[in-house]
């Protein structure tokens, strides 16, 4: 890691704040300490909000879980949703799925995948890749682009549309519905539903093709900005499916080094604390994972997009996978750790998911057959997800009386908190040091953490994890008394 | 057999021998709404959400009989209002999280809470701290949703003969007891068929494992609204 996360001597330092970050999901602010020549000293992502899952899952019927704990996202609920009943299908013993629920649950993904990634690119982070990252701030939001270039605003809108109607008729309504249950799913989707689905497919798939032109046109146009702007090398990791397919479902995980190296691959979801550790650090609620193997300082890793387009081996659809071609042939088959390289990355995913969604329309399996299945009950089950942002992980732990005793939950922005924050650090090392900070170079920070799309509100729901010190000083500075309680 | 007619909202409504003016309405298929009163048990009158005005005095309609000429007011502004605020103090009372609570959808508190155009709490939530009894095999207690209608209460007293269920305490502390000497629900001889389970109008006595197996759109009041059930209903009224 760089060095720009603790300054040496903060006294006298001058602070910067960008709170709150915009056009991102939940609630952060950036911290920057500049010193009389405006050199950068520090530079931080700090998570300000606190939501606390963990801990008022315990003591809840299992049954319950995957309902409430989607209500940590307004944005990818369905991700915690399928990732909450994936644990808890182990829980009742479904360890294979009726051909219904598999097929159910993965439109109702690929619908969340399809809608969060058109609503991150279209509203969120195009107007900075259109107008440039320090044009007039007026513009420079969904309302400068439905302004200035309509028709893209309005396929913007209609993908995520489609996205959340996917969403609608499997889960039960587009935003925080019930489809998935530990087991299984409830309910069949119509052939009346898939036919009206399939009615804009043709227009979808178009809108998506169209999209990744236009963000592979961005990229290469103004290659030097995109391929270097606030790079820094990290590790990878991701789920893959057979033969190292991108898969956004049901995988197994797989991790490279910066140069694209695998450190391991086909390792059961059940057993990621065997790679994965967390860190907890005093200034933020977002905790630190890293590949428990490298440590700390060298096991920081990224998921997402720009990770699973490069940790896969092939994408299972076509236009897709021409898509992934063409993405790799332009770096030369090597790895990029371009932030911006997420955005172009994303767009292949979202084209992706079309394509499985128009494949899964023809499969009647989604429209009968059995909804559920069980088996021997199990104490423990590990649920393991690729939801838009990233890697997503649910473990829990449960009762012979039925009642969640253990809740952990690594969401993919907290994988991502490392990476984010050097990020930054290189972004405003590049544009800040020995510059008047303006709003249009502050921005450029702002460009950096976007990429990732970060969810915040998801990625803090921990409670009494965090090590926690009150100073209590009296009127001349002397410490009065200290409070101090230790992570666990 | 009708006995006599009385005025409900300037409606004639006849009525049988023996009938209080909410059975008489909702046999009219006239929706009063109510919570604690079951067609199936003896009208108990405490939950208060069915009051109306009998010739200018409120009075519960679930225990006031039926009379010849009553001048009966239920469906105005003031009285739904009164309605409306009793309905908030449930929902402030105990703890109330429509959106990951099983019942959704099929809860007689909630659908309540709609039709009388319930859109806030209004109240401070008083946060109550109610843990969960899941040492049923079959079935969990969620005290955190008790209205204290003491539905279950007469039921497993009066159908299933079995006293399962009481109330404790006065005022604020009133709460939902279980009767065992350990005070758990897997220490009695509750079973899942029984009118107790089956009759909890909110989320408190729950099948265990069943959780959101009816998919939103078919749940009881997604597919009508509880005044709707109640003019569809037979006569009688709504559970």
């Amino acid at each position: 890691m760089t060095t720009l996360e603790t300054a040496a001597k903060p006294e006298g330092l001058r602070r910067i704040a960008i709170d709150p970050v915009s056009r991102v999901e939940g609630h952060g602010k950036v911290t920057i300490l500049l010193d009389d020549q405006r050199k950068v000293h520090q530079v931080r992502l700090h998570i300000v909000e606190f939501r606390g899952f963990e801990r008022f899952i315990q003591g809840r019927p299992y049954w319950e879980v995957p309902v409430m704990v989607q209500r940590l996202c307004g944005i990818c609920p369905v991700s915690h949703h399928l990732a909450a009943a994936k644990a808890l299908d182990l829980v009742v013993g479904a360890k294979t799925l009726t051909p219904t629920a598999d097929r159910v649950r993965r439109l109702m993904h690929y619908g969340q995948i399809l809608q969060s990634h058109a609503l991150h690119f279209f509203h969120l982070a195009s107007p900075d890749l259109l107008f440039g990252f320090g044009s007039a701030p007026a513009k420079r939001n969904v309302v400068g682009v439905a302004a200035a270039q309509p028709e893209l605003a309005r396929q913007g809108v209609l993908l995520r549309k489609f996205g959340q109607e996917v969403i609608r008729v499997t889960a039960g309504k587009r935003v925080h519905g019930t489809g998935a249950v530990p087991g299984g799913v409830n309910k069949h989707v119509t052939r009346a539903e898939r036919d009206e689905l399939k009615a804009a497919l043709s227009q979808v798939l178009e809108w998506a093709r169209a999209g990744v032109q236009l963000i592979s046109r961005l990229h290469l146009a103004n290659r030097h900005l995109y391929d270097t702007f606030g790079t820094a090398k990290s590790n990878l990791l991701s789920l893959v499916g057979a033969r190292g397919a991108l898969e956004l479902y049901d995988g197994t995980l797989r991790a490279r080094d910066p140069d694209g190296k695998i450190l391991f691959d086909g390792l059961d979801c059940q057993q990621y604390r065997s790679r994965i550790a967390e860190e907890v650090k005093s200034w933020s609620y977002m905790k630190f994972p890293y590949l428990s193997a490298l440590g700390p300082e060298a096991g920081w890793y990224k998921v997402g997009p720009l990770a699973r387009v490069q940790n896969c081996d092939v994408i299972t659809t076509p236009l897709a996978e021409a898509e992934r071609a063409a993405f790799r042939d332009a770096f030369d088959g090597a790895i990029t750790h371009a932030p911006l390289a997420y955005h172009w990355a994303r767009l292949i995913e979202l084209l992706h998911a079309a394509e499985l969604i128009a494949r899964l329309l023809d499969d009647d399996a989604l429209s009968e057959g059995p909804l559920t299945a069980t088996g021997p009950r199990r104490a423990e089950g590990v649920g393991v997800i690729e939801a838009p942002r990233g890697t997503l992980i649910h473990h829990y732990k449960v009762a012979p009386d039925d009642l969640v005793t253990m809740c952990n939950l690594i969401v993919s922005t907290t994988h991502n908190n490392t990476a984010m924050n050097e990020v930054i650090r290189e972004v405003a090392r590049a544009e800040l040091d020995g510059r008047e900070p303006t709003e249009a170079l502050l921005n450029h920070v702002e460009v950096a953490i976007r990429a990732f799309d970060p969810c915040l509100s998801c990625a803090t729901h921990a409670l009494g994890q965090m090590p926690l010190l009150v100073d209590l000083v009296d009127a001349q500075g002397l410490l009065v008394k200290q409070l101090r309680r230790d992570s666990p | 057999m009708t006995h006599g007619t009385f005025e409900l909202d300037g409606r004639e409504v006849p009525f049988s021998p023996g009938q209080t003016i909410l059975q008489a309405a909702l046999a009219a298929s006239v929706y009063i709404p109510h919570l604690c009163y079951h067609p199936e048990f003896k009208p108990h009158g405490s939950c208060k959400v069915c009051t109306v005005k009998v010739n200018g005095r409120p009075m519960s309609s679930c225990t006031t009989p039926a009379q010849e000429g009553q001048q009966v007011e239920s469906n105005t502004p003031e009285i739904n209002e009164a309605r409306r605020t009793l309905v908030q103090f449930l929902f402030v009372e105990g703890n109330h999280f429509c959106p990951s609570c099983e019942q959704s959808g099929r809860c007689t508190l909630q659908a309540t809470g709609y039709a009388l155009g319930m859109t806030n709490p209004q109240f401070n939530p008083l946060f109550p701290n109610r843990p969960v009894d899941a040492s049923h095999p079959d079935i969990l207690l969620d005290f955190n949703r008790c209205i204290l209608c003491e539905l279950c209460v007469r039921a497993s007293g009066e159908v299933d003969g079995k006293s399962v269920f009481a109330l404790s305490g006065r005022g604020i502390t009133k709460h939902l007891i279980v009767n065992a000497e350990s005070g758990k629900l897997g220490d009695t001889e509750l079973s899942v068929g029984d009118k107790a389970v089956e009759v909890c109008p909110v989320g408190v006595i729950l099948r265990k494992r069943k959780g959101f197996d009816e998919p939103i759109g078919r749940r009881r009041y997604d597919i009508a609204a509880i005044d709707e059930f109640a003019a569809a209903a037979p006569k009688g009224g709504t559970p």
